[in-house]
């Protein structure tokens, strides 16, 4: 007989329901999915691309041509934005997954081994702590301008890990505690293999929750950072870089042009934070508020 | 009796909403206690006892559906506003809880505290106040009183702890004290001393008290009337010499009959009731106890029966089952309804001891924690001895019991064997191997006849696999090539008696008793030789421990398992054990064969703690002697000079003159034979004498 798969867990059915019966949080993952498929999709259905120009229409307010206007160069506003996005998106995923994939193995060996290993690890952590990340990016920046923005995003993730890393290690401290971590040491499993099967799954409910609110936070920090120009480079565009380019036209008759990626922005960070603490409420019920149980 | 009772509950329904349906916890309970007297509600965790009691005190949260009557002293309370309750609670009726950590806030002293309870129903300056906390103090017990209500509670030790809530219990002279579960979180020399003490309270304020607990012992000897609960309901209630010695509902024949009796020289049979108890939400009608009752017929599916009135055995006592009459007729014990499985000897019993090899054999082992104070600058500021110098051995096939308090340092023992580590001086020898000269793979391979099943099933899982993942873990890990696992996974849920759909399964959906039986599968996945088990029932319900003691000791029988048996519980371990070390502060103060260091105790310690254990037998319990000894345990970073034992010695106190007292204070007691120079029954005691305390029923 084959070990016929687990039945629908019974678990991820209840987070599920937790999850579906808060409204913001439902309306929240809504909204993030349409802007995916406003970012990936949009550009096929839309009649402009991001890199086209429009000899006819320059400074163009929004029309039926050009639903969110043209920039001064003639091009299409809402074609940027959806490009834009797209490296905003993908720069928070990568780096949310990146950071919290960091620290949830650096937490967990630091806790883990102790001894060296740990001091080492908080001795890192409170380091990369007390250093301003924004300057150090900054000054960096002139050093990966030009290379992949892949770069970008490793530094922005290696800036980022070190709070959840130090949750991990006290959540680590205490399961390597748990009996089944002992049964799993007494029976002769490795040390890493506990690690992986046994320590950071039972914590995924905190993992999944710290990826998703990094998401929202790695965007801003790249949107902070591309706007001063130490981010997104040239010709790669950013929701930062548009706001960047256009943050002056706000209180002129153009302000479309800042508006649009600014809203979208703030829109996208509230959705994707909106899912976080739907997630953890549904994941983790006693972290939340509370109320009478 | 014409007398008015003092409580009197009656049909009392009490009921939470849930995310699944609504859960019934208590349904209709009548019970009735008189001044002065002891009630003893007994009951499985989830059975409903806990839930009436907080109804009595008004202490339900607001979501819960209360139905019935609840009359104290003819007035009914059901109904009364929190105002009006507040002014009887506390003053008229008390409260002592499980955890008495909890119970006292962190913040107060102690003294201020009980004052606060006098405060609030007398008229007192606060002076006074404290002078009653004082004198309360003193009466439950708590040395130098006016010093110690001035600590904090953290500064106290749990039996201290629970002293200290009886005395806010008394404070107010109450007509009735409920005590739920007032000793189950401490060890038995403290919870002989915690029962005492409640004696006491009881004497001196005439309060009836209502004891509520699962441990049938503790109710035998302390109880007048009992009321058994299943599933909400009661079953049964009676005298206590009714339902102890002519129960009439099945759930109590089987209760009773699996425990194991500290005081039997024989292995007698367990009868365990099969399954769990049921689920509150959505109850099916008929008796509640229909799928674990062995004399189940038709009816019983069909139609809940009433609590019934027996006259035959006993005035009141009444049992809620529709065949209470054949058990009454028959006067049927509880081997006749349970299947008692007869578990013999394992066939390597038969070479003498001697010459069985040794499976495991520690010699002068010593564990020292350090500790330190400072974060960055470490400085060693003084040494926890928690396991200081002992030897055993454990021979092939052979069970020996570690037993002994909280603190006594049996969980290090056995965290320094299975760590299989060189100690800081000693020796541990596994299978004829030193650990000391052991490389990495020796201890991977040693790790195959070694294994270990932890106290609580539900910490020994991880939650987030399914059983067969977590059976394949060891499979995996020695190299079973995967092919064969899943056959060998079979076999062991089958061995252990679970069915093989359980494979797909995640621990949560299992009972407790199951989650312990996938622990132990997970212990034989390797067919070790040596299995060590910490507390292997003292986390499961009264009536799930037998299945499980029993499949142990068919395993050791069928797999010719050896067993090292930590327990606190000293009647598991006269059941299931050939041999037994009794630690004490690091120490080992007896060691010997089981029967013989039960029967004829050496030590002045083992006595205490044979002593200290109630026995689920009223009579028995009503004229035994009983040795209370002085005091906690004392911190191992400072253990007392000379024979370690001697601060709570009842022998050093009562029976030695100075001279052979100096000799208990200057110099260690060894470990020296028992019976003959060359027996294997060792005692550390200047003074040992051997000394019967399970027979000794002549007493008051």
């Amino acid at each position: 007989m084959v070990p016929k798969k687990a039945d629908p867990d019974s678990r991820s059915r209840l987070v599920l329901r937790r999850f579906l019966r808060r409204r913001l949080a439902v309306a929240g993952l809504f909204l993030v999915a349409l802007f995916f498929v406003f970012a990936y999709l949009g550009p096929f259905v839309y009649k402009w691309q991001y890199n086209q120009l429009d000899f006819q229409a320059f400074l163009q307010p929004p029309s039926s041509e050009h639903w969110f206007g043209t920039t001064q160069n003639g091009f299409d506003m809402l074609a940027l934005t959806m490009r834009g996005m797209q490296k905003s998106l993908i720069i928070g995923l990568i780096g949310a997954v990146l950071s919290t994939g960091i620290a949830a193995v650096a937490g967990a060996a630091a806790g883990y081994f102790s001894g060296w290993t740990d001091r080492v690890t908080i001795a890192l952590i409170d380091l990369l702590l007390v250093l301003p990340s924004f300057l150090i990016i900054a000054i960096l920046s002139p050093v990966f301008s030009g290379r992949t923005w892949l770069v970008f995003v490793l530094l922005l993730s290696a800036f980022q890990w070190m709070i959840t890393a130090r949750v991990v290690r006290s959540m680590t401290l205490s399961m390597k505690e748990r009996e089944f971590v002992y049964a799993a040491r007494f029976t002769g499993v490795s040390n890493w293999k506990i690690i992986v099967r046994h320590i950071l799954p039972n914590m995924s409910s905190f993992l999944i929750i710290d990826a998703t609110i990094n998401v929202s936070s790695l965007i801003l920090s790249e949107v902070g950072l591309s706007f001063f120009g130490f981010g997104v480079q040239p010709p790669d565009i950013s929701l930062g870089t548009l706001i960047n380019d256009h943050w002056q036209s706000a209180s002129t008759p153009n302000g479309y042009q800042f508006y649009l990626p600014a809203f979208l922005l703030i829109l996208l960070v509230l959705a994707v934070n909106l899912v976080g603490d739907g997630l953890r409420d549904a994941l983790d019920p006693n972290a939340g508020i509370g109320g009478d149980r | 009796m014409t007398a008015q009772p003092l409580l009197e509950v009656s049909n009392l329904s009490v009921t939470f909403p849930s995310e699944a349906g609504p859960v019934a916890a208590v349904r209709s309970l009548s019970y009735h206690i008189m001044p002065g007297e002891v009630l003893g509600i007994v009951g499985e965790s989830g059975s409903g006892k806990s839930v009436s009691s907080l109804a009595v005190m008004g202490l339900l949260p607001s979501r819960a559906k209360i139905t019935g009557s609840i009359r104290f002293k003819g007035a009914e309370l059901l109904g009364q506003s929190d105002k009006d309750l507040s002014t009887i609670r506390g003053r008229r009726i008390s409260m002592i809880f499980q955890d008495p950590l909890s119970a006292l806030t962190p913040v107060f002293t102690v003294g201020d505290q009980i004052a606060e309870a006098v405060l609030i129903h007398q008229k007192l300056s606060g002076h006074a106040a404290m002078d009653r906390a004082v004198e309360l103090l003193e009466l439950v017990g708590i040395p130098n009183p006016r010093q110690r209500a001035s600590a904090f509670p953290h500064e106290f030790s749990g039996g201290m702890r629970q002293r200290a809530m009886i005395a806010m219990a008394i404070a107010n002279d109450p007509e009735l004290i409920i005590a739920d579960e007032p000793t189950t979180a401490l060890d038995v020399t403290i919870q002989a001393q915690i029962l005492e003490t409640l004696e006491k309270a009881r004497e001196t304020t005439g309060a009836a008290i209502i004891m509520i607990t699962h441990d049938l012992g503790v109710i035998a000897g302390a109880a007048d009337r009992v009321t058994v609960m299943y599933a909400g309901k009661p079953v049964e209630t009676g005298a206590i010499d009714d339902v102890f010695y002519q129960p009439r509902m099945p759930y109590t024949l089987g209760l009773l009959g699996s425990i194991p009796r500290l005081d039997m020289a024989e292995r007698q049979p367990l009868t365990p009731i099969e399954g769990s108890p049921p689920s509150l939400i959505n109850l099916p009608r008929g008796c509640p106890f229909t799928p674990r009752c062995p004399m189940r017929i038709e009816k019983c599916e069909q139609v809940e029966p009433e609590l019934v009135v027996l006259n035959a055995s006993g005035a009141g006592h009444a049992a809620a089952c529709h065949r209470s009459n054949e058990i009454e007729q028959q006067n049927l014990k509880s081997t006749d309804i349970f299947p008692a499985p007869v578990i013999g000897e394992p066939e390597v019993g038969a070479v003498p001891r001697a010459q069985r090899e040794a499976v495991l054999e520690l010699r002068d082992l010593v564990k020292h924690f350090p500790l330190v104070k400072g974060a960055i600058l470490r400085r060693r500021v003084g040494t926890v001895f928690a396991v200081d110098g002992i030897s055993l051995d454990i021979r092939e096939g052979e069970t020996l019991g570690l037993v002994g308090e909280s603190g006594c340092g049996k969980t290090t023992t056995i965290m320094e064997i299975l760590n299989l580590t060189t100690p800081a001086s000693g020796r541990i020898v596994v299978f004829g191997k030193d650990t000391a000269g052991m490389t990495a793979q020796d201890r991977f391979a040693v790790r195959e006849d070694l294994s270990v099943v932890f106290q609580d099933p539900q910490a020994s899982l991880d939650p987030r696999m399914p059983v067969s993942s977590i059976l394949a873990e060891p499979l995996e890990t020695h190299g079973v090539p995967a092919g064969e696992r899943t056959a060998r996974i079979e076999e062991l849920l089958q061995i252990v008696g679970l069915r093989a759909e359980h494979m797909s399964r995640y621990p949560q959906e299992f009972s407790g008793g199951q989650r312990q039986r996938v622990g132990i599968a997970r212990a034989l996945a390797l067919k070790p030789r040596l299995v060590v088990l910490d507390e292997p029932v003292s986390a499961l319900d009264v009536s799930i421990r037998a299945g499980v003691i029993n499949l142990l000791e068919k395993l050791r029988m069928d797999l010719g398992l050896a067993y090292l048996f930590v327990a606190h519980d000293l009647s598991v371990v006269r059941h299931i054990a050939d041999r037994v070390a009794v630690m004490y502060l690091g120490k080992i103060a007896e060691i010997g064969e089981v029967n013989r260091v039960f029967s004829l105790p050496a030590h002045p310690y083992t006595q205490a703690l044979l002593s200290a254990i109630p026995l689920p037998d009223p009579r028995k319990e009503r004229a035994r002697r009983r040795i209370i000894l002085k005091g906690d345990i004392p911190n191992p970073s400072d253990p007392p000079s000379g024979c370690r034992f001697r601060t709570r010695c009842q022998k050093f106190a009562g029976e030695l003159n100075d001279q052979q007292r100096q000799r208990c204070i200057d110099e260690e007691p060894l470990l020296t034979a028992q019976n003959g120079p060359e027996g294997d029954h060792l005692a550390a005691c200047h003074y040992a004498e051997s000394y019967a305390v399970l027979d000794d029923v002549g007493g008051k």
